[in-house]
């Protein structure tokens, strides 16, 4: 059987940056993948380049076995690709179960708004949401919003979600109440690739590491040889440093 | 507006107009048939300009491509009300030609391609003389009849445009277009990542608020029996639809019938005494609706009931 997702080869470049260079991965059904990498590394992109946001300058994007490399965002909803953003996105005059049952209407099962409403709810019961649910989606503070978006994506009926830092600005306990909700929705079937700045929470949760540097995939395997990896750790803090850690190299890991 | 207002309200308007006819007054019966026109124009620039908040300008461009398409088919011998259907027709084809090349355009940048819309229509209707008439204009086939029969029958055919427009308003606000339409006009890039097939939702907007304009524009050419470029494409009524509907509540479905009413009747008040003044007033309508009334007079009782 085909990967879930392949791509191959697949670069962007913006004007005269190259954001993504050359990727090429296979994520399989059931993985959760924690995709990590500095400021600026092409993460973001690289998830643009996979619902559709942005077309690959070069190489191709295959989604269970079809070329969706030209897919519109959309289609790539239609087909199972769902994603949260970094920099949230609600409808801000809807409500919060509007903005619930537009993903579970246009991308999930649901063949009419009442049916959509039924499934919205339970959407946002599971992300704690139930009680904002008639509260328009503009007053909720950060981290109920990246619930809100979590709820939105889970309503699309994901095969995939793409987590983009859904955990940012979170505190301690709201993170570890994220953490069993990931891992219930990955329960479910659903396979995740997570993007995130926090260690704790890749490390806990990832079966499998990615590292993009300067667009480039530089590392790709179990989260601990990941995190131990010399080019991986020369990445986030500079050669130097990553010369000086090389020599107490279970230092370089708690970093 | 709680859904049973806005039924007593549509209910109302609908029997005033209708009832136009009992006061035995000509003038009653035209204001009435300008006022069940307007209300058809403005239902159909909600969809676009309401639901789903592209700035549209194209109102006139439907309206007289609509004209000419209609009076064009009944002086070529085509029966007056099948005329008014295929110029519905022509005009949802064009608005869906149109639609694909300046709805890819967003904000200020659509709103001044869809004025040009209506600028290269009337051009090409004054050049094309040979078709239109040029700048001399197009006089339409006569509906046969004494005046009381004709003033009745275009109130009651521009009622049930009105009626049809109302219908397809309500069809598309319960339904999977509306919402997606909703969507769109709120974030349009978050639109189409949770699925909705946001250019095809536009165009099918942008093709209801041409299909009615078209309609009634045809019927409005049968009506005044003649036409010309200048009225038929007229930039003064593709700015005053938005007013109407900016004015009653865009977005929902009674707003555009209680806006474009407001408006025809506040100017026929004034225009009688203060002829001069008329386009003051608009500009007067214009201001107020900008800095006192964002939702409309829909919005404006809704905010009254609040702080009641
Ligand atoms: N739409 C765009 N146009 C031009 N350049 C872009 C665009 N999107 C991203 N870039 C550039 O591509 C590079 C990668 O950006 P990207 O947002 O993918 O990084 P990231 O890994 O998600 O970073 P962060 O951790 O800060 O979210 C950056 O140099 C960025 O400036
Ligand atoms: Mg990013």
């Amino acid at each position: 059987m085909s990967a879930l997702l392949e791509l191959t080869g697949v670069s962007k470049r913006f004007g005269g940056i190259d954001a993504v260079r050359g990727v090429d991965l296979r994520v399989e059904r059931g993985e959760i993948i924690g995709l990590i990498g500095p400021n600026g590394a092409g993460k973001t992109t690289l998830v643009n380049l996979i619902t559709g946001v942005h077309r690959a300058t070069a190489g191709t994007v295959r989604f269970e076995g079809a070329d969706v490399t030209a897919q519109r965002p959309h289609e790539a909803a239609r087909r199972g690709l769902a994603r949260t953003f970094q920099i949230v996105q609600p409808f801000p005059q809807m409500t919060v179960l509007e903005n619930v049952m537009a993903g579970s209407l246009f991308a999930g099962a649901s063949a009419t708004p009442a049916i959509a409403r039924e499934d919205a709810m339970q959407h946002l019961e599971r992300v704690g949401l139930g009680a904002q649910a008639h509260r328009p989606a503009a007053i909720l503070t950060l981290p109920s919003r990246k619930r809100l978006e979590l709820a939105k994506s889970l309503a699309m009926k994901p095969r995939l979600l793409l987590l983009d830092e859904v955990n940012a600005g979170l505190n301690t306990s709201e993170i570890d109440g994220a953490l069993e909700l990931i891992r219930s929705i990955a329960a479910d079937g659903v396979t995740i690739i997570l993007i995130e700045h926090l260690m704790k929470v890749v490390l806990s949760l990832s079966q499998r590491v990615l590292v993009l540097h300067q667009g480039a995939l530089i590392a790709d395997g179990p989260p601990r040889a990941v995190v131990d990896d010399p080019r991986v750790v020369e990445a986030y803090l500079g050669a130097r440093f990553a010369a000086r850690f090389a020599q107490h190299p279970t230092e370089a890991s708690r970093a | 507006m709680a859904s049973h207002w806005r039924r007593i309200g549509i209910g109302l308007w609908l029997l005033g107009v209708a009832a136009a006819p009992l006061s035995g007054d000509n003038y009653v019966i035209k204001i009435a048939t300008f006022v069940a026109f307007y209300g058809a124009l403005a239902l159909s620039w909600n969809f676009i300009g309401g639901y789903a908040g592209y700035p549209s300008f194209a109102t006139a461009a439907f309206v007289g491509l609509g004209s000419y398409a209609g009076a064009l088919c009944q002086n070529a011998g085509v029966p007056m009300v099948l005329s008014w259907g295929l110029a519905a027709g022509v005009t949802a084809i064009a608005a869906a030609a149109l639609g694909f090349v300046v709805l890819r355009l967003r904000g200020h940048y659509f709103a001044i391609g869809s004025i040009a819309l209506v600028e290269i229509l009337s051009l090409i209707a004054s050049w094309w003389s040979g078709l239109t008439g040029g700048g001399e204009g197009l006089n339409v086939t006569i509906l046969p009849g004494g005046p009381v029969f004709i003033a009745r029958f275009f109130l009651y055919a521009m009622l049930a445009i009105v009626v049809l427009a109302l219908v397809a308003t309500v069809l598309v606000e319960r339904g999977r277009l509306g919402f997606g339409l909703r969507c769109i006009a709120q974030n349009e890039d978050a639109a189409e990542m949770v699925g909705v097939p946001t250019t095809l939702y536009k165009v099918l907007a942008f093709v209801l608020s041409g299909v009615f304009c078209g309609a009634a524009g045809a019927a409005y050419a049968s009506w005044v029996a003649y036409i010309a470029p200048t009225d038929a494409f007229s930039i003064l009524l593709t700015v005053k639809v938005p007013v109407m509907v900016l004015l009653g509540g865009p977005g929902t479905v009674f707003g555009p019938l209680l806006g474009s009413s407001a408006l025809v009747l506040l100017e026929e008040t004034v225009w009688a005494r203060f002829l001069e003044f008329h386009q003051a007033i608009l500009g007067a309508v214009i201001v107020a609706l900008i800095f006192f009334l964002p939702g409309g007079l829909l919005g404006l009782a809704g905010r009254v009931r609040k702080s009641a």
